[in-house]
């Protein structure tokens, strides 16, 4: 197993939506920056992109502001957001996606080349291959694409991030890269908690199962400040196919029934609306509707025309062929039968919440060197993909700006060894404990101890501090992770990454005591939201000497 | 099961260092095994993302849904074209559906 030694100005870690932008942006904006790409599976089809996408969710139609989009996401997340984020990519948003069109995104249009409104911040793509599309422009550059090395640690001299460690699964390669500036951009992270589909289905999920929160867990580890792991996500999905409800709710306008029939969005939240009532309140109240006995809980898709089914079918076949494959299964037809939907269990993410690095306008996080867009930057939840890549595009210029004067560092040779002998551990035992146990083990405790979807979501103190226990026996068990090849070697890296990820949400989550967001963040113990004492960021860094996570409130104007 | 690969049409993409599905599986977890037909090593482990089906250029790769999410068997297959995608649903009655969806504007390409 060799070394494999690369330098370069700007490295990027995690090829998806952001890493894509970013590298093509930096070309357009600096051809003679050497830039590498690192990305665990290969670019053309990895991360939550991978399936594809059918609309992209923010975006100014006529009628809307930065100043709108801002306070609807102010109002979406009960007012924690950062507002100086948000508003910096509502400003680049047509932008990027005009960008996008460019490299050859289908998008639907008017009859006068207008984008045809979908929603008042969505419009409708034809984006099967949005992944590819985003490589394609990439290879066009001088970027180097290293496909399938997974990153393992940032090189961190104690000042600043001076590159990063990685694994090639292919060629058995340790990789250690040199970086003027590193931009992580890998994705948010899944299989934390036990997952809602359980044994050949278990990976059938809302979120890419492979995202696991390795780009928060290398920042963790080097004590870079993160923010809202509290924030979790919990998506309203159509029941274990996990497709998208809004394609139907928003795309073909069909309101959320239960078992008979009864809209009860309308009879739970007149006062806000009713059907514009908040994300997380249709969840919410599909979960009290079920637990009144009121349940299965549906979208009513038996009003549609036949046009409609065809277009609910290809939006669907662009971004979750699941559904078709459900439906065809059935023997059924959404204007049939209403389509039952359920929550998912909780992922911890920065595009739909706001779980990540702490950054500053320029996408800066608090370590030097380091910047940080799209899935794990923090405070700007309801980004998406256009977002990320307006903070791609940011992230860019900061990185090209400040790597003028900066020179390449030396690694010591030590702090290569001690990577390498950590990252390969698990091939050298010949006994002791799989990524299998491990994973399934973290997943009970934050299902059971941290609100996952056997609890309803629930919180209170006496379950998380046995949750906060219960990981710090799992984590000093990681020393014992065994793997007989590198696929299961990077089932093992996931585990340990997944267990650094799951001790900050569950440090999170004992620190802010109120209720902030329905089932995102929903305490027992302290059930009421309280804007005196809790309108603030909670923030954490890890302190690797003493295994400990220190909380920090910071506040909500920056 | 979440696909199926048809070892009677799968070529293993031979001449290749990979077989494309190797090559494009988010999840590692396709792989050629012994150098002629294409695997997959874990079917829990599949997303269903259908992202072999759609690389793979002879059709040998079918998405299917794991049997505890529904117990009819349906199955889709994807055929890519340079500006759009074509897809064949098998419904569990028997009937077929096919979906033509442009996927890419070829201006500037």
């Amino acid at each position: 197993m060799g070394i494999t030694h690369i330098d370069t100005d700007i490295l990027i870690i995690g090829g998806g939506a952001a890493g894509c932008f970013a590298a093509v942006e930096i070309h357009k904006k600096s051809p003679d920056c050497k830039v590498v790409i690192m990305e665990k599976a290969h670019i053309d089809r990895s991360g939550c992109l991978a399936m594809g996408l059918n609309a992209i969710n923010a975006y100014l139609n006529p009628g809307q502001t930065p100043e709108s989009y801002v306070s609807y996401v102010e109002r979406e997340f009960e007012g924690i957001v950062r507002k100086d984020l948000a508003y910096s990519i509502a400003q680049g948003l047509n932008e990027v996606v005009k960008d996008v069109e460019e490299m050859g995104l289908p998008i639907e249009k008017n009859e006068d080349g207008t984008y045809k409104k979908r929603g008042k911040r969505s419009i409708r793509i034809f984006g099967e291959r949005l992944k590819p599309i985003l490589a394609g422009a990439v290879k066009k550059t001088s970027t180097q694409i290293l496909n399938r090395v997974v990153a393992t640690n940032f090189v961190y001299n104690g000042k600043r991030v001076i590159g990063a460690f990685g694994y090639g699964v292919r060629n058995s390669m340790f990789y250690v890269i040199r970086a003027k500036a590193v931009i992580v951009a890998t994705g948010g992270a899944s299989g934390i908690y036990k997952p809602h589909n359980a044994g050949e289905a278990r990976h059938l999920m809302w979120y890419c199962p492979w995202n696991v929160g390795t780009g928060y867990a290398m920042g963790i580890r080097i004590g870079a400040e993160m923010t809202s792991f509290e924030n979790r996500f919990i998506a309203l999905r159509v029941k274990d196919v996990h497709a998208p409800t809004g394609t139907i709710a928003v795309g073909v306008r069909s309101k959320q029934i239960n078992a008979r029939g009864e809209d009860y969005l309308e009879r739970y939240y007149k006062h806000l609306g009713g059907n514009k009532c908040l994300t997380q309140h249709r969840l919410l109240a599909t979960i009290e509707e079920t637990k009144a006995g009121r349940g299965p809980c549906y979208l009513d898709t038996t009003t549609l025309n036949e046009a409609d089914e065809k277009r609910l079918k290809e939006d669907f076949l662009n971004m979750n062929p699941q559904i078709i494959l459900l439906w065809a299964s059935k023997g059924m037809n959404p204007r049939m039968s209403p389509v039952e939907i359920q929550g998912t269990e909780p992922f911890i993410v920065g595009g739909h919440c706001q779980a990540g690095y702490w950054i500053n306008k320029e996408r800066k996080t608090t370590i030097e060197g380091l910047y940080a867009a799209g899935e794990v930057a923090g405070g700007a939840p309801k980004k998406y993909v256009s977002g990320s890549w307006v903070e791609a595009r940011i992230a860019a210029k900061t990185a090209i700006d400040e790597i003028c004067g900066i020179s390449l560092e030396e690694i010591d040779d030590a702090a290569i060894q001690k990577e390498r002998t950590r990252v390969l551990a698990p091939l050298m035992k010949k006994s002791g404990i799989s990524p299998l146990q491990v994973r399934e083990r973290l997943q009970k405790i934050m299902d059971e101890y941290a609100g996952g979807i056997s609890m309803n979501y629930a919180l209170h103190e006496e379950r998380l501090l046995e949750a906060r226990r219960l990981l710090k026996y799992l984590k000093d068990r990681v020393k014992d992770i065994t793997a007989a090849d590198n696929y299961h070697l990077v089932e093992a890296l996931e585990c340990i990454d997944r267990i650094d990820v799951a001790r900050v949400v569950v440090e999170h989550l004992i620190y802010r005591k109120e209720t902030r967001w329905p089932c995102y963040q929903a305490r027992l113990d302290y059930p009421e939201k309280d804007d005196s004492r809790w309108l603030t960021f909670v923030n954490s860094i890890y302190y690797p000497e003493t295994d400990e996570i220190k909380m920090a409130e910071r506040p909500l104007y920056q | 099961m979440s696909i199926f690969i048809d070892e009677n049409i799968c070529n293993g993409c031979k001449g290749l260092p990979e077989a494309r599905c190797e090559r494009i599986c988010p999840g590692n977890l396709c792989y050629r095994k012994e150098n002629t037909k294409a695997e997959i090593r874990d079917q829990s482990a599949c997303w269903t993302c259908a992202c072999c089906v759609k690389e793979c250029p002879v059709q040998a790769i079918e998405l299917r849904l794991p049997f505890q999410v529904c117990s009819n068997g349906a199955s889709l297959k994807a055929r890519l074209k340079r500006d759009k995608t074509i897809w064949t649903i098998w419904n569990a009655d028997g009937h077929q559906e096919e979906f033509v969806i442009q996927a890419k504007c070829l201006k500037g390409d």
